[in-house]
């Protein structure tokens, strides 16, 4: 049999452009608390549903459900509330610093922070996270103090990298916060080494890998998964699917596959999705990987389906490729607002302590970024010497950086 | 004292590093049980078990990258590449991150990390198993690029390589694995067994990285070369009866530029050599730095002997390879002009 019929190219399109009025119809949200538990150290293969589903705890009124509420108190969820309100004053303080020119370029995590709040408290200190650019939600839950943070951003002479990285490439050995890298994918993989290091070491430590919807395209993706399936390495693999990497929508990167957490079947490796705008799920979900992965059970991948509301980066207009209405139609509504509205439900939390946290945040903040600027920002104040910019090449200077170093003039 | 192939001291050099530091793991492909296609870690799975020398996916970007995490956790990994033709899947996890992992986080983290990989032609390995890609690791700041010329050499750099506190990149010549080869492919192959750097002592040692070897006194010409090269200028030197003083660079990254600019300034002469391809090879960096420091003592312009700017062919091999006849002329012209 012949067949001329001439082919054409598939190229997946959004289902919302500009102009368009946003619909998620087509996007299955479960009700909260129907996901099943299983037990964390059932096989992979008696879990393959997880993938599918979406794993929810706080329903449309506030209310945890089902069997993966409960992990945590009373106490731990207001200070939750606290680390995502800091999260986003934080973000909003220092967007506005790079509007007056303070500095060169800023991230924020709008719509996203509870994806690595509720995530650092499942894990414990001496674990370690190998973070992209919007997970900073780890260093405030982690404790990492907001003027250090605020040191790395203005590039200062206080920043702990000595001005050496763009602004949010922290590095915090110390807080479980692995240095960033601006080449997507690479520190998916490295994370499966560390937490394989942590095994041949016999140590109890475990990682957190973590990865855009976008840069799952990457082969290090493959690699990080080969080797994690290989060697079941206590690590667990998150993908943060925002639904757009930059202006291209996640469905380029996940192709015909149904869910990128299906991703995970092909390699053994368990997967689950979860609500990452559900501050209860996120955790609860994490901690169910933690418990497989500290058990020897190996790696588990995640999908935090969530939906970023902001730019990709002070350098990016999103009302160019996407309706502006599309973050208000997303179903799965606001982190902060599900969890006031959860805290209220239980009578630990009111407007009024709402409204009151917001002043005192936005003073913690305002101090910190004040305390910030006293070391200096980008273009002011004091700075790193050109000097160091020749230090930790290497360990020790070899002979033809201290000449380039003399003819610096440094 | 024993008398070994630069097979068997590698192997040694992994075995003895492995005995005194728990850090130190090995793997890569066919690494583990087998003991790699070069036998280069043969019998350390036997020895120290399947945790600290295993086989690997075939995947150098997950080899690096797991690496990578290793050392930041604080193991000594030790990472064979199977043929450094092999590498370029890692080149990313190499350049942007084992490289600049120290820099980037003012010492936060770093990556000790041991990148081995055969190099070389020679073998009739074509231009999948015969690359010499030096010049893409001594372009970024941060590596460290060794080449080793003899079994002792090969296990001193090794040894110094692991206990480095930086990412160094041990390109290994695979023509010499099993003896000094001068480029007479006709000519019936020569062990290590009679050659006096074949001779490795026993005990564990290190070979200072950043330090090269005269390996002949001479006082016309100074020729500047490293691994397979080495062993070509000594036999193009006797062939010629031209005068050379020719320095086993060891290390290309850091570079000895003190011993070279000693050397020249004596000969005023400089011959530089390399298998890999001439243009943006790292003779052009050699005959840079010999001119800035030396232009007032050099009498004749430096000349360069590589390989070809073509892919490493498979049935030209020797008309590819920069062999003792090619060399031969270079010292015969430099000593002509003046």
């Amino acid at each position: 049999m012949s067949n001329s019929v001439p082919l054409t190219l598939h190229v997946p399109e959004p289902g919302c452009r500009p102009g368009d009025t946003p619909d998620f119809s087509g996007f299955e949200v479960p009700v909260a608390g129907e996901t099943r538990r299983p037990d964390p150290l059932t096989a992979p293969e008696d879990i393959r549903d997880l993938a599918f589903s979406i794993v929810r705890v706080l329903d449309d009124d506030g209310e945890a459900k089902g069997p993966w509420a409960g992990t945590f108190e009373k106490e731990a969820l207001l200070d939750g509330l606290r680390h995502m309100m800091t999260l986003r004053t934080f973000d909003d303080r220092m967007l506005r610093a790079q509007r007056q020119g303070k500095t060169s370029f800023y991230m924020q995590h709008l719509g996203e922070e509870a994806v690595a709040c509720a995530f650092r408290l499942a894990l414990r200190d001496g674990d370690m996270h190998f973070p992209t650019y919007r997970q900073a939600g780890l260093l405030i839950a982690g404790g990492y103090p907001l003027t250090t943070m605020m040191n790395q951003i203005y590039s200062n002479a206080a920043d702990p990298i000595k001005g050496r990285q763009m602004p949010i490439f922290y590095s915090a050995k110390d807080h479980g916060f692995f240095s960033l890298s601006g080449n997507l994918g690479t520190q998916f993989v490295q994370a499966v080494g560390w937490g394989m290091a942590s095994a041949i070491s016999g140590d109890t430590k475990i990682a957190a890998a973590w990865i855009g919807d976008g840069s799952t395209a990457e082969t290090d993706f493959h690699s990080a998964m080969v080797f994690a399936s290989t060697y079941k390495a206590p690590v667990i693999l998150n993908i943060v699917n925002n639904q757009w990497a930059i202006s291209t929508f996640q469905g380029i990167a996940r192709g015909n596959a149904t869910t990128f957490a299906a991703r995970g079947h092909g390699f053994g490796i368990p997967a689950i999705r979860v609500d990452g705008n559900d501050y209860l799920a996120v955790h609860a979900v994490a901690r169910w990987a933690a418990e497989r992965a500290r058990s020897g059970h190996g790696s588990t991948l995640i999908e935090h389906v969530t939906y970023r509301s902001g730019g990709h980066s002070t350098s990016d207009d999103p009302s160019a490729y996407r309706a502006k209405e599309e973050g208000h139609s997303w179903p799965l509504g606001d982190p902060i607002e599900r969890l006031k509205a959860h805290l209220i439900s239980i009578d630990a939390w009111s407007d009024d302590r709402h409204k009151q946290a917001e002043a005192e945040i936005q003073d913690e903040v305002r101090f910190a970024q004040k305390e910030a600027e006293a070391n200096g920002t980008l273009i002011s104040g004091p700075a790193p010497s050109p000097r160091d910019m020749f230090e930790d090449v290497y360990a020790e200077m070899p002979p033809h950086l201290r000449a380039q170093r003399q003819e610096a003039g440094f | 004292m024993a008398q070994l192939t630069m097979i068997e001291a590698i192997q040694n050099a992994h075995d003895l590093a492995m005995e005194r530091d728990d850090r130190v793991v090995v793997y890569g492909e066919d690494v583990g049980y087998f003991g790699g296609v070069f036998r280069c870690t043969a019998g350390l799975q036997q020895k120290y078990g399947t945790s600290r020398c295993f086989d690997a996916p075939i995947n150098e970007s997950g080899l690096i990258g797991t690496g990578i995490g290793m050392a930041a956790y604080g193991l000594r990994p030790v990472v064979e590449i199977q043929f450094a033709d092999y590498m370029y899947p890692a080149y990313d996890q190499i350049v942007s991150e084992a490289a600049r992992l120290r820099h980037r986080s003012a010492g936060d983290f770093t990556c000790p990390i041991v990148i081995r990989m055969p190099t070389g032609g020679g073998i009739y390995g074509g231009q999948t198993h015969s690359q010499s890609p030096e010049a893409l690791f001594t372009h970024v700041a941060g590596l460290k690029v060794v080449v080793p010329s003899n079994p002792q050499d090969a296990k001193g750099l090794l040894c110094a390589a692991i206990e480095d506190p930086d990412p160094v990149i041990i390109l290994e010549p695979k023509r010499l694995y099993n003896g000094p080869f001068d480029g007479h492919h006709d000519r019936p192959v020569v062990p290590w067994k009679k050659h006096e750097l074949g001779e490795v002592n026993d005990a564990y040692y290190t070979t200072e990285i950043g330090k090269a070897a005269i390996r002949r006194e001479g006082q016309d010409v100074t020729v500047l070369a490293y691994g397979t090269m080495v062993h070509v200028a000594l036999t193009a030197a006797q062939e010629t009866g031209v005068d050379a003083e020719v320095i086993d660079l060891r290390s290309l990254i850091p570079l000895d530029l003190e011993t070279i600019e000693v050397s020249v300034k004596k000969t005023g002469r400089c011959v530089v050599l390399h298998e890999a391809t001439k243009t943006s090879g790292f003779g052009a960096e050699l005959s840079a730095q010999v001119q800035e420091a030396c232009f007032y003592h050099l009498e004749a312009p430096i000349i360069r002997v590589t390989g070809w700017d073509t892919p490493y062919p498979h049935a030209q091999e020797w008309d590819y390879f920069p062999g003792p006849a090619r060399v031969g002329a270079a010292l015969k012209s430099v000593m002509k002009e003046h």
